[in-house]
């Protein structure tokens, strides 16, 4: 061996003790994950389900009364209350006791079998307005399956509706290659910006720089253990996701690995950005979540990045928590190739270009 | 209190500040996260309008056919991109590039005038890999379908059928603007990450320096010691508190319905019970490094995922939902989203509340209990 094998050999063990060395640490990088794995697929979800509706029934005849068996036969709502007078319509909803209210007003019925049927009011929750649109929406499918009066509908064209990849627009098979990204990006972040700042805080680092370590290898040294610890990571979670949540792994295991590399690369040089410019560990720390709060968020995971205005748009080109979601989701749910995700991948591996040799060239500096 | 406690205390709390003030990353934290992280919420983060990028495949080019598919281009819902291969639209949504498509088949037109055959002649296919943009696409295309429907049969004459349709009122937030209830909750992730966080490795320094040991030794009580460490953290937790409420109700014009006192007394329970989180982990786990691993998984990702205000706690299972009943955020989360949008409703706040005040105390007693247990 090289003396430079040696030294990157010897340099790579001690960060691999220092990250993992004691119980504690380790109990604290895979616990988290086993925790997340079981409840945020289950909890992250945009559906409505298992919701009340308030129904006001001034008419009580035949439609109303068909239309609200027609309500508790979806899971959106589970329970209907049925209300008195309009004062409790608006107690229910100020109080969240239900999420949506309708109002059935006299004759309702009646002016239906004559095919002049009045509107059906709702109101729904403000506060909650995403969920009670979607709940509105559900009710007005349900109005719109009422046939009224004997005449013959006319049929319109017959239409299928089939959803690839996930036949039931299940969340969880969303969530799952999703959380494979976040969870990684965590650790990886921490991982590095913490150990540097912790050896600086604890002053080895100037005795590392006074070692014949190049800064180069000293990267190295601290890309290794964030890379072991979001690989083994994301295995727990691949694993958990095939065999507990029974999602098939459709793509290429050996392709989402071998983008977990640029990946990590990227977030290893955004942490060691973040901590050239800290002191402390506590800065460090807050440091990688200004980052990563809006890396987040801006990653396409919680609303569409199609969605967002368009100077953000161009900003989360440099996100590689967006593009590394991309791939994962690609690979794992829909069979993805290189080829799919190819923009994703050469702009996830130029962040991971410029980030590491920033933080190189930082590390250079402090160096002389 | 004794005198000397009190002027004891009083040093504490200014050693404490004069910590806070000089590292610059506290007062970062404090005051330039919040306006990031409301920015980032009230621009980015968008559940409503949602403009979907739809292939249209035609097999029939009939005038019935073509008015369908300028129906869809009509339509502010959909970006149409039309295409003559169907296997081009498949591969562009498994790359993601278009969110579903439409196909026209060639027996469309024919089958609209003879109708018995019962085999589709439209076809939607969405990327089911995003849930939510799959439901949009398929209920938005059938819409547009059924609209366009309508309109075909009131062009050749025919009675157009009648339904019944819902006139849906949104309360307090008319025009159903997803940042009036996102911001207000994001307020819940900025003051776990001052109170929960920022103590947690705040104090775990302190364990892992010694310096927390030479302060007991100096016989400071343990009450002392906590109260001086709550004190300054509640003062700033409040400061970041003030800058969300101006900022989410002054730059993003989300109504503020509720009283001010209200507010503020909400504020401070979940500031408490964040505070009390973030001192106890520090406590039990006295380095900053694991201490800041567990304040994210046990404070931070529970205020994201399980309070409510991004994922609907009505909609997750049983299981999860009796575990979102122990997280402080998600009481924070509705408190906030009321007092903004509909006021002073005693119903929901008092819930809230109580179940804030008890963490509070919990975290705060047991903080009290390990202190004791790590002297002896």
């Amino acid at each position: 061996m090289t003396p430079t094998l040696i030294r990157l050999s010897a340099l790579i063990k001690k960060e691999l003790l220092a990250v993992l060395g004691d119980k504690q640490s380790l109990r604290l990088l895979i616990a988290p994950v086993i925790l997340q794995l079981l409840l945020f697929p289950f909890a992250a979800t945009l559906e409505v389900k298992n919701n009340t509706i308030g129904v006001l029934d001034e008419d009580g005849g035949p439609v109303t009364i068909e239309i609200m068996q027609r309500l508790t036969q979806t899971p959106a709502f589970d329970r209907v209350l049925l209300l008195s007078g309009q004062q409790q319509m608006t107690d229910v909803i100020d109080r969240q006791e239900a999420l949506i209210v309708l109002r059935f007003g006299p004759q309702f019925s009646q002016k239906a079998r004559l095919l002049r049927p009045d509107h059906v009011q709702a109101i729904v929750d403000g506060r909650r307005s995403n969920s009670g649109q979607i709940a509105a929406s559900y009710v007005q499918s349900i109005l719109s399956e009422v046939k009224l009066g004997t005449a013959a509908q006319v049929p319109g064209p017959t239409v299928s509706v089939r959803h690839w990849y996930n036949p039931n627009l299940d969340y969880f098979r969303f969530i799952l290659p999703s959380l494979v990204a976040m969870i990684t990006t965590l650790s990886a972040l921490i991982v590095t910006a913490m150990s540097v700042a912790r050896e600086r805080e604890q002053g080895t680092l100037d005795q590392l720089l006074v070692s014949p370590l190049t800064p180069w290898m000293i990267f190295v040294g601290k890309a290794t253990p964030a890379l072991i610890v979001a690989m083994f990571q994301a295995t727990i979670i691949l694993l958990g996701s095939v065999y507990g949540y029974g999602v098939e792994f459709r793509g290429s295991l050996l392709l989402l690995y071998a983008c977990m590399v640029p990946y990590v690369l990227a977030l290893v040089g955004i942490g060691l950005f973040i901590s050239t410019l800290c002191s402390t560990q506590q800065q460090a720390f807050l440091g990688v979540f200004l980052f990563v709060m809006p890396g987040i968020l801006l990653s396409g995971f919680v609303s569409p990045v199609s969605n967002m205005p368009a100077f953000l748009q161009t900003i989360t080109w440099a996100n590689p928590i967006r593009h590394f979601i991309v791939i994962a989701q690609g690979i794992y749910l829909k069979a993805a190739l290189a080829a799919d995700f190819s923009e994703n991948l050469v702009a996830l591996s130029l962040t991971a270009l410029v980030t590491s040799t920033i933080s190189l060239l930082l590390f250079q500096r402090r160096l002389s | 209190m004794k005198r000397s406690a009190v002027v004891r205390l009083y040093s504490l709390c200014k050693k404490e500040t004069l910590q806070i003030v000089r590292d610059p990353s506290t007062l970062l934290i404090t005051f330039l996260f919040p306006v990031v992280l409301l920015c980032v919420f009230g621009m980015g983060i968008n559940l409503d309008s949602n403009v979907v990028r739809l292939g249209i495949v035609a097999h029939d080019t009939s005038p019935p056919a073509r008015r369908l598919v300028e129906t869809f281009r009509h339509n502010p819902s959909f970006e149409v991109i039309e295409t003559a291969r169907e296997s081009e639209l498949g591969d562009a949504v498994r790359a993601g590039r278009i969110q579903g498509f439409l196909v026209i088949r060639s027996d469309f037109s024919k089958r609209l005038v003879s109708p018995a055959l019962t085999t589709p002649t439209l076809q939607i296919v969405t990327d089911g890999a995003e849930p939510n943009n799959a439901n949009f696409v398929a209920a938005y295309a059938q819409g547009v379908i059924g609209a366009w429907s309508r309109q075909e049969l009131a062009r050749s004459g025919q009675p157009v059928p009648r339904t019944l349709t819902l006139e849906t009122r949104s309360w307090f937030n008319p025009s159903s603007v997803s940042r009036n209830f996102l911001l207000p909750g994001s307020v819940t992730i900025i003051m776990t990450v001052v109170g929960a966080l920022l103590t947690a490795l705040v104090i775990a320094r302190e364990w892992e320096r010694g310096t927390m040991e030479a302060l007991l030794a100096a016989g400071v009580t343990r009450y002392e010691l906590i109260l001086s460490k709550l004190i300054p953290y509640f003062v700033l937790g409040m400061l970041a508190f003030l800058v969300c409420v101006v900022m989410t109700h002054s730059v993003f014009d989300v109504p503020l319905r509720g009283s001010l006192w209200v507010l503020l007394l909400v504020g401070s329970a979940f500031l408490c019970s964040a505070l009390g989180l973030g001192l106890l982990l520090s406590t039990v786990l006295r380095s900053q490094y694991n201490a800041a691993q567990a304040a994210l998984n046990v404070a931070f990702l529970p205020a994201l995922m399980l309070s409510g205000f991004v994922f609907e706690i009505t909609s997750m299972p049983l299981p999860i939902r009796i575990v979102t009943s122990i997280i402080p955020a998600r009481y924070f989360v509705s408190a906030m989203q009321t007092l903004f949008q509909a006021g002073d409703v005693w119903a929901v706040i008092s819930r809230s509340l109580l179940g804030l005040t008890l963490a509070s105390i919990g975290f705060i007693g047991l903080t009290l209990i390990k202190t004791r247990r790590h002297l002896a």
